[in-house]
Order: structure tokens, then sequence, then C-alpha cells
């Protein structure tokens, strides 16, 4: 009865977002009318993601925890027949904590949003493709069927788009179009893989597929296919060299939209190479995994470097591309776990996951605020020579963004640490047959990447959180002082009490008139709504950080079903 | 009992929690929290001393399994702690300094308005050191490793405002990660070479491995302790961290933290005991150090950088007694707590003398403070004399039983290591007394130079005066324990008999007799206070540093050290990373906006030929399609 129970929960919560992107293209029905549309129709984004969450509770709670290993809430329903298409929905333990990670930072995003709505088009859209969104991500990570994964995986692609190219700043048409290229050139041949394997083994049955291990398919069969899907699954994560279309989207597209990007999109590509290519083609994971560890290893060093790079000085870098790379160094850890094929660091990889999601989610909600409050991300225009002093500006706001910082470096007791460490760990001690040296050099290099990370998180603490400000450019002031009560009148236009307002100006009107430096202004610290959406992602990384089991002890035996057979 | 021990770290924890969460209706009590729950955890630990010495023989090592931590099934690991005699000394030493400098920063931090939090960072502190101390297994301790680092990180930049703070803060964390990087992975290879994290069967086993690996472990804990203890060659950060608040210099970058390499050491004595290359290169390093930092010391005129170049020299001859092996370890952890006692004495002092002079910490602009400040000036001299090895104080009975044990190593290694420790006692005599002299005695030569810099600043002349009674009285029980603690530990050779059941000893061999050594040790220390003496004592010292020997003018420059880690890394990383981004813009970015661009250019032509949107969209709808059919056309041939 359990298990009816909870399947009606999973099919409820992947069908209910849906439902939701609908309702939020009617007008509101009497009663739910709210002050206005756009408010109506936030709230209703608000209610639907929320309910979600709670289903994604509900299906938590009743999980059994004996058994992660085994497939729960099962549905499975036959759809194409004549192409063996089955509508297979279930959970374990790798994807239930991805659910849960999803639920909560779509809600996280509508909350957020229904406060401090992106600037753009109507909210009526944005709403109905968040949820369309959401439906998506939490189908990604709940179907067993290879077509419907894939077609899951390409529904994301869309509200995404728009999110970047309606709601974006600055070059977002061309780097949602550079989303889009990539993506769908990925996903074009990943498609190539799926029908392979599927033709091939007879069934698209990612479960039978997972517990024949392999054995269906020819040698030459499990490379091509893994390849192919390797390819589209590397897009996503992002691979380096594949990962250019990152950065750019992460500075395009609006907070909400990089939260979710960072903190569940990226989470698709590893859970692919977990839930696809490490049962289904074994052998072929076996050729291609060094290779994998290699890229990954590049990318971790890589990406730090960009970072580093960026961080520097007079650089004109920006802040949300910084983060956006140090994602691709992030994720490098991900996938160098998966490549060790070990249980360790696939369980490392899967921890890294839910921690990236949780941190860097926490990072882009941060940048966004920061972004709010001065108007830019360009780090030298934040902090000049001197650093931003946002320590002393708004301690709370400095103090959480150097918590961030501190976690995605890696310190333990925090999220961060466990998916590198245990990424590292495998690598240390790989799967049979694969070549010890060269895992030895990948996970040495690996450590140096967690140096490296260590020094740019530094830096961006010690540009943005420290420092005092000085300008002494007259121009730049009037600058400021213009840009701060322009952003002042827009934010009082909403009406909402929370609106952001440079403090010291308590007068609205005296915007332009006092024109002082900025040195002496203080800003506004975390607002009321900023805290609700970010403690949770706060006390989850704490969590996570002080107490691993909670995730492992879920992953763990998942993962031991999965690569069971080797 | 047993579950005290998690009470232990449990206290202070809370205490951070509640005054970095507590906002600002805390602010007016948040500095007595914070003092409160150290002293609670002082009491615990006096209260668990108690009971250890009521037990005898194994049963004084105590253990508590609080939950299981990392359940995958090929890496398991538990937090659970260990409290044994080597642990016991460190947690009555981290919570006892620790409370009196708590103490001491009510009055420090008296003005500052982020007290509140400072006492937040210290109690984290405290918690992150006993965690370390007391885990039970590697993984254990590196969270405490980290921890204690993030703590020094945060205390270090708590001016923020400061540009030297805020990049003194970020330079030790990134130097300190170079040996947690040496630190995480050892613990890789010992948790693969004996299959678990706990101490207690990876010691135990530690002979069955072979001696590769084992060197290789202790090779890269070595780097560990070089990182988190200021040892050459990781020891640039520890100058600069002298940036942080007094009490944070007194608490942690001297009395505890910066020890923590030698804890590792002693603690994974068998470790070492089984690989000699290893040792030598623990005693190698103990050795340069100890003459580096003596040297840096000497030459330093900021009175809170003259006392950081000693630190390292002090760890430098604990590192070279835990090197020694058997017959170092108890001296190396006893030579710890002595200079736990006095050198957070000195800090203290030094904090008091800045707190009464307007925060300079030019010793070429103090002079003649020993009657303006009684109370600092005795305490501060009491432990000088401890640290310098005047008879009958702490230091002298810690200090010669390194020299000793050094000698007693035998063999050329053992005159060579004898010889430099012997030198370096020399040398701490010369810059201690050099410090002291500069302070407290000769011509005041402050308060000159506003009324005769034309047209500067006029500054607020410097007024000094004593301490307040919250700062006076930690300095004085850190007196006592400068003057008396060594002695004590050596009546009946106590400490040993205490220490010994944990990391073992074997008395060494010494070459000529020990009556020889300690009469050699106090002819070197009466050459290095005379020639202190004849320069700084006898002629008046100037108030601008002259030029200085060559020596003198690299030693200032903390002997080249950033000099050569600019050029030898900093650099090189910096032309690396701009060839990295001029890559992923011409390179990466540029392959792809090629693709791009003449995908864009192909169907601009096909628009042009085609004169329209739709007839493209169905030019692509084709090609999308060609592939499909090739695909599956390639899918039939496999």
């Amino acid at each position: 009865m359990n298990d009816t129970f909870l399947r009606w929960v999973l099919i409820t919560l992947l069908v209910l977002p849906l439902f939701g992107a609908l309702g939020a293209l009617f007008p509101a029905p009497p009663g739910l009318k709210g002050r206005d549309p756009d408010q109506a129709v936030l709230r209703h984004g608000v209610s639907i993601t929320g309910i979600v969450l709670l289903l994604t509770i509900a299906l938590a709670a009743g999980f059994d925890y004996a058994h992660p290993g085994r497939m729960q809430a099962t549905t499975n329903l036959s759809w194409i027949s004549s192409a063996a298409i089955r509508v297979h929905l279930g959970v374990d333990g790798i994807s239930l904590p991805l659910l849960v990670l999803t639920a909560l930072l779509t809600f996280l995003s509508a909350l957020y949003s229904y406060f401090k709505m992106p600037e753009g088009p109507s909210a009526k859209s944005f709403v109905a493709l968040l949820l369309v969104l959401e439906a998506g991500m939490l189908a990604t990570f709940a179907v067993l069927d290879l077509m419907l994964f894939f077609l899951a995986f390409e529904t994301v692609l869309i509200p995404m788009y728009f999110l970047i190219a309606r709601w974006g700043s600055d070059a977002r048409d061309r780097a949602a179009l550079r989303f889009i290229l990539y993506t769908v050139l990925g996903s074009v041949v990943m498609l190539l893989g799926l029908l392979l394997i599927g033709l091939k083994a007879g069934t698209f049955d990612m479960v039978t597929l997972a517990s024949d291990n392999g054995s269906k398919l020819s040698h030459t069969t499990q490379l091509i296919a893994v390849l192919a899907i390797g390819i589209g699954l590397a897009v996503k994560t992002p691979m380096w060299p594949l990962h250019s279309w990152l950065p750019d989207a992460h500075t395009s597209a609006p907070t909400v939209g990089s939260v979710l990007l960072a903190g569940v999109l990226l989470k698709m590509g590893t859970y692919g190479f977990v839930r696809i290519i490490l049962p289904i083609a074994p052998q072929g994971a076996h050729t291609f995994a060094p290779y994998l560890a290699a890229f990954a290893v590049v990318g971790i060093i890589y990406g730090s470097l960009v970072c580093l790079a960026i961080g520097r000085q007079g650089s004109g870098g920006d802040l949300k591309r910084l983060i956006a790379y140090s994602s691709v160094g992030h994720m490098g850890f991900a996938l160098l776990g998966i490549a060790t094929l070990t249980p360790t660091g696939v369980n490392g990889a899967l921890f890294a996951n839910v921690a990236h999601g949780l941190i860097t989610g926490l990072l882009f909600f941060l940048i966004g605020a920061i972004k709010d409050r001065y108007g830019t991300t360009d780090l030298d225009r934040l902090s000049g020579t001197t650093g931003a002093a946002l320590y002393g500006a708004a301690p709370r706001l400095g103090a959480l963004l150097a918590f961030g910082a501190v976690a995605s470096l890696g310190l333990p007791g925090l999220a961060g640490f466990w998916g590198e460490m245990l990424a590292m760990f495998g690598s240390f001690h790989p799967a049979a047959g694969l070549s010890r040296p060269a895992y030895l050099a990948f996970m040495g290099l690996a450590a140096f990447g967690t140096l490296l990370t260590a020094a740019y998180m530094l830096l961006v603490v010690r540009r943005v959180c420290m420092g005092e400000r000085r300008v002494s450019d007259a121009h730049e002031q009037a600058e400021w002082a213009a840009e701060g009560s322009d952003r002042q009148a827009r934010l009082r236009n909403d009406g909402r009490p929370q609106s952001l307002r440079v403090g010291g100006e308590t007068n609205g009107e005296s915007g332009e008139s006092t024109a002082e430096p900025a040195a002496s202004r203080v800003l506004v610290d975390v607002q009321g709504y900023e805290f609700a959406s970010w403690t949770p992602l706060v006390a989850l990384t704490l969590l996570a950080g002080l107490w691993p089991a909670v995730l492992l002890g879920l992953t763990d035996p998942a993962v031991r079903t999965l690569l069971g057979g080797n | 009992m047993d579950h005290l021990i998690g009470a232990l770290v449990g206290a202070p924890l809370l205490g951070a929690g509640i005054l970095l969460t507590g906002g600002r209706r805390l602010d007016r009590i948040g500095h007595w929290i914070g003092c409160l729950l150290a002293a609670v955890s002082f009491a615990i630990g006096v209260l668990l001393f108690a009971d250890m010495l009521g037990k005898s023989g194994a049963a004084r090592t105590m253990t508590s399994h609080l939950f299981s931590w990392v359940p995958v099934a090929s890496f398991q690991a538990n937090v659970s702690f260990q409290l044994d005699q080597l642990s016991m000394t460190f947690v009555l030493l981290i919570t006892g300094v620790g409370t009196l400098i708590h103490i001491y920063s009510v009055g420090y931090m008296e003005y500052d308005e982020r007290r509140r939090q400072f006492f937040g960072y210290l109690n984290l502190f405290l918690a992150a050191m006993l965690l370390l101390v007391l885990a039970d297994n590697y993984l254990l301790l590196y969270v405490g490793w980290e921890g204690v680092g993030l703590a020094s990180y945060l205390l270090i930049g708590f001016w923020q405002h400061k540009p030297s703070a805020a990049t003194a803060a970020k330079k030790a964390f990134i130097v300190n990660r170079v040996g947690d990087m040496g630190l995480s992975i050892a613990v890789m290879v010992m948790f693969t070479t004996f299959g678990t994290f706990t101490f207690g069967p990876v010691l135990a086993h530690a002979t069955s491995a072979s001696q590769a690996k084992l060197t290789g472990i202790g090779l890269l804990l070595l780097l560990g302790a070089c990182g988190k203890s200021a040892q050459v060659p990781l020891q640039s950060w520890l100058g600069d961290a002298m940036e942080g608040p007094t009490p944070v210099s007194a608490l942690i970058h001297a009395a505890t933290m910066v020890t923590a390499g030698v804890y590792l050491i002693t603690r994974s004595g068998a470790i070492f005991n089984a690989a000699p290359t290893a040792q030598l290169a623990v005693t190698v390093v103990g050795a340069v150090t100890l003459l580096f930092g003596a040297i840096v010391g000497c030459a330093k005129d900021d009175i809170k950088k003259a006392l950081a170049g000693s630190t390292m020299s002090q760890i430098g001859y604990m590192i070279l007694a835990a090197g020694l092996g058997p017959i170092g370890y108890v001296f190396a952890i006893m030579h710890l707590v002595t200079h736990g006692f006095f050198k957070a004495g000195l800090f203290l002092g030094a904090g008091s003398v800045m707190h009464g002079m307007n925060d300079e910490v030019d010793m070429r602009k103090y002079g003649g403070l020993r009657t303006y400040m009684p109370i600092t000036y005795v305490t501060f001299g009491l432990g000088y004399l401890a640290i310098i090895g005047f008879p009958g104080l702490s230091g002298y009975w810690s200090k010669d039983k390194i020299i000793e044990a050094a000698f007693a190593k035998g063999g050329t290694d053992g005159w060579i290591l004898g010889g430099v420790a012997l030198l370096g006692a020399g040398i701490t005599a010369f810059y201690m007394t050099r410090v002291m002299l500069m302070t407290f005695f000769g011509d005041k030569r402050w308060g000159r130079e506003a009324a005769q810099e034309p047209g500067g600043v006029a500054q607020p002349q410097p007024h000094p005066h004593e301490a307040p009674k919250t700062m006076t009285i930690p300095m004085i029980i850190l007196a006592f324990g400068s003057v008396f603690a060594g002695g004590l530990f050596s009546i009946n050779s106590s400490f040993l008999h205490w220490l010994q059941p944990v990391t073992g000893h074997t008395e060494g061999h010494l070459p000529v007799s020990a009556a020889v050594i300690q009469a050699a040790t106090l002819v070197v220390l009466a050459i290095g206070l005379g020639l202190a003496w004849r320069q700084y004592g006898r002629q008046a010292v100037p108030a601008v540093a002259p030029r200085g020997s060559l020596l003198t003018r690299a030693a200032r420059r903390d002997l080249l050290q950033d000099d050569f880690n600019h050029v030898a890394l900093v650099k090189p990383g910096e032309y690396l990373t701009r060839g990295l981004v001029y890559l992923d813009h011409s390179l990466v970015d540029g392959a792809v906006n090629g693709t791009a661009a003449s995908v864009g250019g192909l169907s601009g032509r096909l628009r042009r030929l085609q004169n329209g949107y739709v007839r493209s969209y169905a030019v692509s709808m084709f090609g999308g399609a060609a592939l499909l059919v090739a695909a599956t056309l390639l899918m039939r041939g496999v």
C-alpha cells in the first residue's frame, strides 16, 4: 500500500508543475487575484513549487531506507509498444537526493522571484517557464526509460533558453543562442547513442539494461554508445573543453536562472553518466574512463586558473563568470569520481553533485543580491583597488558570501569537502584494469586543484568582503549616485515594503541631491525574503558537511547495485 | 566520564554558534559568554585530568564514540574521540592558555565594535583545536586541522579594513593549504595501506607496510606539519600573520595552533620510527627552521615579527626533537608546553606594550618602558629569561633536554644537529635580549618625532601606561608558568613518566657527558647575551634602522622567502593564467565561434539563395532528417 501511495506521489509531483504551468497562463480565478495579476501569478508559482517540494519530502519520508538500492515508487506502463518505449518511473538512493534538491531549489527560486522578479517581460510566462523547467528537471531524475530520459533532458532546454534570452542581462541573446546550440548539438549525438543501445539490446528500459550490465551489447556497440552519450552528457556537465557555453549563460542569466542552471541542470550530466553509462555499457565506460578522468582533471586545473585570472585586479572580470568557471572545476571532481569506476569515487561524484548544487546555488543567489545592491557584478567596478568592504557595508551578506566561498573551497565540515575527498580517494585506488599511475597523477593534479580553488575563492572574499572602499574619482561618484537613485526608484515603484534601499538616504527623494561618496554608504543588509530563500541552503550545506552519512547512506547501496556486475 | 570528552569540544562550539549568529543584542555580554565557555571547557579538562590521574596504565586512555560519519562500505569513518596522556596535555594547554587569552582579550578588544564576533572566532578556534587533538582517527584530525586553519584565517584578517591584514590572512590560508594537501594525501595512503583511519590499528601495524610507503607517508605528514607549524619551506605566512590582533598571535600563532605539526609527528611516531629517511628529513627541517627563525628574529624591528621569528625557531626545536624519535618525543612535547606558557606571555606582554603605545609596533620607537609599565616589564622579563634558557626557569629544562637529545642521536648527524641546536640557543639569547633592551631599557625614543616632523600631521603623543587588570592577570599567571612549569615537569622526571606510555621513550647515549653540554649551553647563552648588550645596551639604539650588513638586510626581508616565492611560483603562475585566458578566448571560444560563424554564414547564404526564413528552416530540418537516416544506417552496420 505504501508503495502505491508513493507511486502516486511521484506521478503527481511530475505532472503537477506541467498543469501549474498551464494554469499560470490563464487569468487567476476569483478570490486569488491578489494585488495585481503579476503578484497573483508569482504567488501561483510559489504555491505550486511549494506543493511539489512537500510532495518530494513526502516521497523522502515514505522511502524505504533499508533498501535504497532498490527502485521504489515504481510505475511501469507500456507507452509506444511498437518501439518498446515504456513509461517507467521510480526512485532509488541516487535519484532521491537529486529530486529533493531540484524541488528545493525551484521552490526557493520561485520564492525569491516573488519578492524580486527579474526584469523582463510578463511574470506570467516567467512562472510558466519556471514550472515547465521544474517538470523537466524532476522527470530527468525519475524516469527509467532511455527515450523518456532523452525527452526530459531536452524539455529542460527550452524554458532555460527563454529564461536567459528574455530575462537575462547584457549579451543575453548570444549567450542563450550559444547555450541552445551547444546542448542541442550534444543532445543529437546523445540521441544516437541512446537509440543504438535501445535497438541493439531490444529494450529502452534502464533497469533491465542495468541488470544486464552490458552483457547483451557487443564491445563495439558499447564503445560507440558511450562515446555518443558521453559527449551529450559532457556538454551538459560541462566537461572541459565543451564548457565554453557555461560562463556566457551564467553571466547573462537572471539570478534564479543561474541558480537552477548550476544547481540542477549541470547535475543532469553527471547523473546520466552514473545512471546510464556506468551500468549499461560498462566495457565502453572502462575504455573511456581514463580519458574522461584526464579531461576532468584538466577541467579542474583549467577552471581554477581561469578563475584566478578573472579574479585578478584590473582584469575586468565578472563575479558571475568567475563562479561559472568554478563550476567547471567542481564538476571536474564529480567527473573524476565517476571515471574511477569505483563505488567510492561514484559516491563522491554524487555527493559533489548535491554539494555543488547547494553551495553554488547559494553563491549565485548572493551574487544576485550583490548585483541588486551595487548594480554590477564587475569585480573591478565593485571592489576597485581596495576591496568592496561588504563586511563593513552589509555584514550579514558579507558573512554569507564568505561562508559560501569557504564551503566551495572544500573546507571539511561543510558539504564541499566530501565529494572532492571521495573522488580523489577513488582515484587513488581506481577500479581494476585502470592504469594506477595515471590515476595517481590525476589525483595529485586534483589535489593541486583544491589549492587553486582556495586561492581564487579567498581572492573573491578578499576583494568583495574585505577592504575599505574609497571612491576618489568624482565622475564615478556621480555615476554611482545616479545609478543608486535609479535603482531605488525602480524598486520603489514595486511598492513592496522590502524594496532595497541604499541606506543613509532614508528620505526617498533625496537620492540625487545628496550624491554622497560611496565610501560612506551603508548598504541594505540581508532582507527577510532573502534570508528565507538562503537559510535552507546554508543549513543543508552544514548538515551534509557534518553528517555526510545522511547522503552517503542513500547513495552507497544504490551505487553498489549499479556497479554490481563489475 | 567518557562522554564528557565530547563536551570539551562542544562547549566552545556552542559559544561560537551563539556568538556568531546571536546578533547585536549579545554585544554587551558576548565576550563574557566566550570566556565562560572557554572556562567551562577548561574545567571539564581538569575534571578529566583528575579522573585520569586516578587510573593507571592502559586504563588512562578513554574513548568516546559519537556517530558513524561516512558509512560507505569501503570507506568507514567515525566521529569518535580518544583521550590519552598526549591529548590530555594538549587539552589542558589549549583550554588553560585559551581561557587566559580570552580574558585578556576582554580588555584588549574593549574598543572594537566587533568584539562579539572576535570572541566567536576565538571559541571556534578552541573547538577546532580540541577536535584536532581529541580525534581518534586521521580523518577527524584533518577536519580539526582545517578548522583551525579557518579560524586562523578569520582572525588574522579580523581587521579586514587593513589591506595588509586581508592579504596576510589569504596568504596564511593558501600556504597552509599546500601543507594540507600533503596531509590529505598522507591520510589517503594510510587508509589504502592499513584499511582504516583510526590511530590504534594504523600505528600498531605501521611496521607491516613497505619501507617506501612509510617513507612516503612520513614525508607527506611532514609537509602537512611544515604548513601548520610554519617550518621551512612553508614558513612564509607566520610573519605576516602578525597582522592579526595580538591575543590571536599569542594563542594561535605561538602557543597552540602552530604546534599542531609537532602533535601530528609525535602522534604518528610509530610511522616515523619505522621510516628513518622521513625521520631524518624531519630533523633537517627542524634544524634549518631553528636557525632560519632565529636569524630573522634578530633583524626585525617590529616587536611582534621578532617574536614570530622566535616562535618559528622554537617550533624548529620541537620538530627537531620529534624527528629524533623515541629519544626526543617527550621533550618535544615538554618544550611545546613550556613554550606555550612563555611565548603566550611574551606576546601578551607585547600586546600590553602596544596597548600603551598607540599600537606602535616598531621597537626603535620604544625604549625605557620599564618604569611606565612595571607589571608588563616583570612578566615579559620572566618570559624572556625562560625562553633564553636561564637556569632554573621553564625554558632551561625543556630546551636543554632537546640539545642533549640531539647530541645523543649519535654519529656525525648527532654532532651537526647538536651543534645547530646549541648555536640556536646562542642566537635566541641574542635576539631576545635585543627585544628586551630595545623595549624596556635605554632612553625613551617615543614622543619626539611628532614635534620634529615639519608640517607633519600631529600624532597623538603616546602616554605609556599599564594595561587594565583583565590583561595583566593573565600575564601574571602565564609568567608563573614560564618560571615554574619546566622545573615541575622535571622533578623525578614526572613529565617523562606521564607521557612515556603514549610516545615511548629511550635514553640516548651522549658522546660527552651531560654536564659538558649544559656548560656549553650556558657559555653560548652568555655570549649571545653579551653580544646583544654590547650592541643594544651599551650604546644607544638609533631610532632609524641603520642600513646593516647584507645578512641583516636579507633577514629583514625574511631571508628573501617572499622574493623567492614570487620569482619561482607567483610570476610563472601569473603568466600561465594569462596564457590560459588568452587560450580560452582565442582557441576554445574561437573554435566554437568559428563553427557558429560558419554555420551562421552558411545559413545566411542559404537564406539569400532561397529567399526566405521558412525555407532555411526546412533546410535545417532536412539536414536533421538526413542525420537521423545516416545514424540508422550506421547502427544497422554496427
